[in-house]
């Protein structure tokens, strides 16, 4: 009785987050929640949000988004908030007050999950509550005007480390927040791209399938923050993992997998060069920062591959 | 039958956790709390209670989870002091902001720094503004007691909103009481089944927790929620009166003890009241006529009634555990002058400050306070509005 994840049958399906919420236009963030809840059509699902871009325009006075239970508490504790509700659909459960099958998902940025929010993630995640943590990291503190986070990419421009002439832009190195999930031990942790929608979407999918914690970070541009064109948000995530700047794979059970293997590897200059947050490695003199972010893409793709390569099965030997 | 045992306070409020049994309960440990969850955890262990413990990485995500479950539908439950309800202190707005129903004792500890584990009551001072309501209690049998009928009120349809239990850690939750235990079977019918309202789990009707209100609705949103607060007392006193019922325990907004023909009096919270009623008595002996007022709904304040039950009186001391800095009162003697600015006649107010961080409160204190009063109801004269006492030279 599973919907199968093609279009056809996908369209047939009611959208889970409605038109009329207010975010800007252009904005990844809806495509990838209306991507994370048609995978999920098969199950009533309760979502939480942290205080950021999505939940402040999803749900305004009277008005709201989202078709599913949805619920918003503050901005660093939507893992602990749904870790509380989840542990009372098991105590409910138990106590034979409710018989459905309901799915747990949390939503947040990357501030509400890399930084702030991080603490009540990792206690969720360790504690084994059955959820599917979903981070749509575009980068920033997009919500409060475009500040740096621990998901900032190096020489990114924002309002709070800006590119000048002393300092070019975020100097320090993006977390990898994804292996530091995948580090946490949990059955399922995996990168994903709106851009690939099927591996996006499979990925969810697979993830609500398996019992215990579950993290997926998406890859969500932010044309107001990027300084971008409103229209080119999955074209810039189709060059995220083109140029390998945001690999898809994933780790099951500890095994590591990429999912999209690019044709090609193309220059990260073709990812940056679209964006205005990175304007300034264009101007004379400034090279070196662009081969400096090159060759951080370079190790992290290698050591990925080798990664892959030290789970992949082995050939039998006569 | 009810039965008498020997137990500390902090083991008597676990029994009563075992005897309303939350469907979730987050604990997270922190001095003198701990024993209180640590207690209730081994009821969870042994299958006494089929409550599910949510074992948190911080206070924070332990309030931030209570509202979670509470949102989702079923009676919840928690505990903490000190540095853990400031901790909390964003979560606390929230949950009664979100009018969610969820009870909470506060063992009452000091706050850093200096760090200090022992009793004072600046913890729970620091939250009452948080539209939490507030219990507070002298002794374990009213920890137990307080503890039982917070459940009856914070999940009361006309108000739900979360309540504090607050009694003196290490004074009251680590010493062993005379304690008079309900039976299981009444406290199970006394707080009865709990009724979930707007569940969150109730997915054939989404609802939405937590909306942003802008300028157009947030002031009005606000006053509803000031409104719901006028219906509290009457909850509390109907509550008490049931309660009555079962234990024979009697409980009003506050404890007026030999107050009406009193010509002075003493105002003071929680443990300290019970060393003070002693030393009235000696004075009562003596021919001088003491009383004192023993608050016990602190948030909201009722007063109306304790200006009514005060007004009459030449002079009066108001006894904190906590002082508000910044060269303000203590946050008792506030709402006890607030209460009776508007009365024509009304007695002479003095502001000590004793008990910080556990510094004993002995009955020479108490003694001391009324000496002073006797003075002042003689002479109409103060000598310094606001002190310390119990300080050593």
């Amino acid at each position: 009785m599973t919907t199968p994840l093609n279009l056809k049958e996908l369209s047939k399906k009611e959208l889970r987050f409605t038109a009329g919420h207010r975010l800007c236009a252009g904005c990844a963030a809806p495509t990838v929640v209306k991507m994370i809840l048609l995978a999920a059509c098969d199950y009533p699902v309760v979502v939480a949000s942290a205080t950021g871009c999505l939940e402040v325009s999803s749900c305004i006075s009277t008005y709201t988004a989202w078709k599913v239970p949805w619920i918003h508490n503050a901005f660093e504790n939507a893992a602990a908030t749904l870790s509380g509700v989840e542990t009372m659909y098991r105590a409910l459960k138990k106590q034979g007050k409710i018989d459905k099958d309901i799915k747990f998902i949390a939503i947040s940025g990357d501030g509400g999950t890399y930084d702030i929010g991080f603490q009540s993630l990792s206690g969720a995640m360790e504690r084994w509550h059955n959820m599917l943590y979903v981070c749509y990291d575009n980068g920033a503190y997009m919500n409060t005007g475009i500040q740096r986070s621990g998901a900032t990419p190096t020489f990114a421009d924002t309002t709070t480390c800006p590119a000048g002439s002393v300092i070019p832009g975020k100097p320090q190195h993006r977390k990898d927040l994804t292996r530091i999930m995948a580090a946490h031990g949990i059955p399922y942790v995996a990168q994903a791209s709106p851009s690939h929608w099927p591996d996006l979407m499979k990925k969810v999918r697979k993830a609500l399938e398996i019992e215990g914690p579950k993290f997926i970070n998406v890859f969500t541009p932010c044309n107001r923050g990027w300084r971008t064109r409103t229209d080119d948000a999955i074209l810039l995530s189709r060059l995220a993992v083109e140029t390998c700047f945001w690999p898809l794979y994933e780790v099951e059970n500890g095994v590591t997998r990429i999912t999209v293997k690019p044709k090609e590897k193309k220059p990260i200059t073709e990812f940056l060069k679209a964006q205005g947050r990175f304007k300034h490695l264009f101007e004379p003199g400034k090279e070196k920062l662009i081969e400096q972010i090159q060759e951080m893409v370079d190790k992290n793709w290698e050591r990925l591959l080798k990664e892959e390569e030290m789970f992949a099965p082995k050939q039998e030997t006569q | 039958m009810t039965k008498i045992v020997a137990v500390t306070g902090n083991e008597a409020v676990a029994n009563a956790f075992r005897q309303v049994e939350p469907d979730v309960c987050a604990a997270y440990p922190i001095t003198p709390q701990t024993e209180l969850m640590q207690r209730f955890a081994a009821f969870v262990s042994n299958g006494q209670v089929k409550t599910e413990m949510i074992l948190v990485e911080s206070e924070h995500s332990a309030m931030s989870a209570c509202v979670g479950a509470a949102a989702a539908g079923g009676r919840v439950a928690t505990a903490t002091s000190s540095q853990g309800l400031a901790l909390m202190w964003e979560i606390l707005f929230i949950a009664s902001g979100l009018r969610l129903p969820i009870v909470m004792p506060v063992v009452n500890r000091a706050l850093s720094a200096p760090i200090n584990i022992h009793c004072d009551h600046s913890d729970a001072m620091g939250a009452r503004d948080s539209g939490w309501i507030q219990l507070w209690s002298e002794n374990a049998q009213e920890a137990y007691d307080n503890t039982i009928q917070a459940f009856r009120i914070a999940e009361h349809m006309d108000i739900r909103l979360p309540v504090m239990v607050c009694y003196d850690g290490f004074i009251i939750s680590h010493s062993i009481e005379r304690i008079e235990y309900l039976d299981d079977e009444v406290v199970k019918n006394f707080v009865g089944e709990y009724k979930p309202l707007y569940p969150l789990l109730d997915v054939d009707n989404p609802k939405s927790y937590g909306p942003l209100i802008l300028t157009d609705l947030y002031h009005e949103v606000r006053k509803a929620h000031s409104e719901v607060y006028k219906k509290v007392p009457q909850v509390v006193l109907e509550v008490a009166k049931e309660f009555e019922k079962i234990s024979g325990r009697g409980y009003g907004l506050f404890e007026s003890y030999r107050l009406e023909d009193a010509e002075i009096g003493i105002v003071i919270l929680n443990s300290a009241a019970g060393t003070t009623k002693d030393v009235i008595d000696e004075y009562r002996d003596k021919g001088v006529k003491v009383g004192l007022l023993k608050p016990r709904l602190f948030r909201p304040f009722p007063y109306e009634e304790v200006g009514n039950a005060l007004k009459h009186l030449k002079a009066v001391c108001v006894l904190d555990r906590a002082d508000a800095f910044g060269g303000s009162f203590g946050p008792l003697y506030l709402d006890i002058a607030a209460s009776l600015c508007n009365f024509k006649e009304k007695p002479i107010l003095i502001n000590r400050i004793y008990g910080l961080g556990g510094r004993d409160y002995m009955p020479e204190h108490a003694g001391q306070v009324i000496e002073e009063l006797i003075e002042i109801a003689k002479t109409g004269k103060v000598k310094v509005l606001k002190e310390y006492i119990g300080v050593r030279e």
